[in-house]
């Protein structure tokens, strides 16, 4: 296993033991900074080697999946799950959106196994990160004149993930990587380190929405353990189709298989504010991102294999 | 020394509102407030600012009453219903009563 999932657990398993372990909020913000920014590099460094070609398209495509994944979720959490029309509107928008932790895992398992991915992957997950939180605000509210659409869209988009996400992947890509070598020390060699450390910090975060799992009954945590898998072979089976390779299809599997926890709440608390924050980020924090992390990880590049090998 | 009593309006709410606050605050007439991040515990729950949507802010207004007033009254209609948040008003007594 590898040793940056030991942190996450770690971090669990001290958070449900109520240690009194806690980073210093400033530290996980200058950890997450750092995170988005290698990411957005890494992505920014290969982008300059190769050429464009084909990504308009795969850009569609990708961006079009952040707008069904909601659409998809939301009757089953209506209906089936029978949340009121705000909190299943919510709950969809953050299943929709994408966890940069997540990826950033991802990509660590791969670089692990020497496995190869498109640097593109990080642009989809820029992409990912809107289209579905506006879909959730259509879904709770209709259109409606009431929502400030230019505000949402200017914290949307100049949120703190796509503003470093972006920032790293232009700066990469102005750079090469020729330009971005005395850097590389501090950002890429330091990958792991800082993840390990972000993904303690998760661990705790993650084990201090535990406590909430039972007051929100069994439907919400059979939803959070079972629906990454369906959303994460759509995104597989899209990344087959689109062409990408064994380690591309796994991490847009991934993408679709996450869920936000960062952005989507921050965006839904002041555009829904009638649906529970407890209940989308006990769902989304407190089981699919563990379960990602420990289980989907691992099924999503088997999925990938799979698909592969037809 | 020219002393002047005043209202200090004390808000205590999610820390996701402060950009709201910041915004509508001069619109109600507050000439200036001041934010500072807490943490505490009330009818919605422990709020231990543990994760970003779990943080509190407490915005301090030195104004005139019918300010203080108004201020309370747009907080309640806008915002009581589904945010966490109390607001409360006191008597303080200040030097340059023109600043507020």
């Amino acid at each position: 296993m590898d040793p940056v999932i030991l942190f996450f657990a770690l971090g669990l398993v001290a958070g449900l033991a109520r240690s009194e372990l806690r980073l210093p909020p400033a530290i996980y913000e200058l950890l997450s900074v750092l995170l988005l920014l290698t990411i957005g590099l890494k992505g920014g460094i290969e982008l300059a080697q190769q050429p464009f070609g084909g990504l308009l398209p795969q850009i569609i495509a990708v961006m079009a999946m952040g707008i069904v994944i909601p659409l998809m979720v939301f009757p089953v959490l209506r209906y089936v799950g029978r949340l009121d029309r705000p909190n299943a509107a919510s709950i969809a928008a953050h299943y929709g959106s994408v966890s940069v932790a997540t990826y950033a895992v991802g990509i660590a398992y791969l670089a692990s196994q020497d496995i190869f991915y498109e640097p593109r992957l990080a642009l989809f997950l820029v992409l990912l990160e809107m289209p579905a939180i506006m879909v959730g605000i259509v879904l709770a509210r209709g259109i409606s004149k009431d929502t400030r659409w230019g505000k949402l869209a200017h914290e949307t988009f100049l949120g703190k993930s796509i503003v470093l996400l972006m920032g790293g992947l232009i700066i990469g890509w102005i750079a090469g990587p020729v330009g971005m070598e005395p850097l590389e020390p501090f950002f890429f060699d330091l990958f792991k380190g800082v993840l390990a450390l972000f993904l303690l910090e998760m661990g705790l975060i993650a084990a201090s929405q535990f406590k909430n799992l039972k007051d929100h009954g069994f439907f919400l945590v059979v939803f959070a353990l079972l629906v990454p898998v369906p959303l994460a072979m759509m995104g597989a089976l899209l990344g087959w189709w689109m062409g990408l390779s064994e380690g591309g299809t796994m991490l847009l599997a991934v993408l679709s298989g996450s869920c936000s926890y960062i952005a989507a709440p921050a965006a839904m608390r002041i555009a829904v504010p009638e649906a529970s924050p407890t209940l989308s980020l006990t769902a989304s924090l407190g089981v699919t991102f563990p379960f990602n992390i420990f289980v989907g990880i691992p099924l999503y590049l088997g999925m990938a294999q799979y698909l592969h090998t037809l | 020394m020219d002393i002047t009593v005043k209202k200090l309006v004390t808000i205590i709410t999610e820390a996701a509102l402060e950009d709201n606050l910041r915004n509508e605050l001069p619109g109600l007439g507050a000439t200036g407030y001041t934010i500072v991040n807490a943490r505490g515990r009330g009818s919605r729950g422990v709020r231990d600012a543990g994760w970003s949507t779990s943080g509190n802010i407490r915005v301090e207004v030195v104004c005139d009453p019918e300010i203080a007033v108004r201020i309370a009254a747009h907080l309640r209609d806008r915002y009581y219903e589904n945010f966490a948040m109390i607001t409360y008003m006191s008597d303080v007594e200040v030097l340059r009563a023109e600043k507020f």
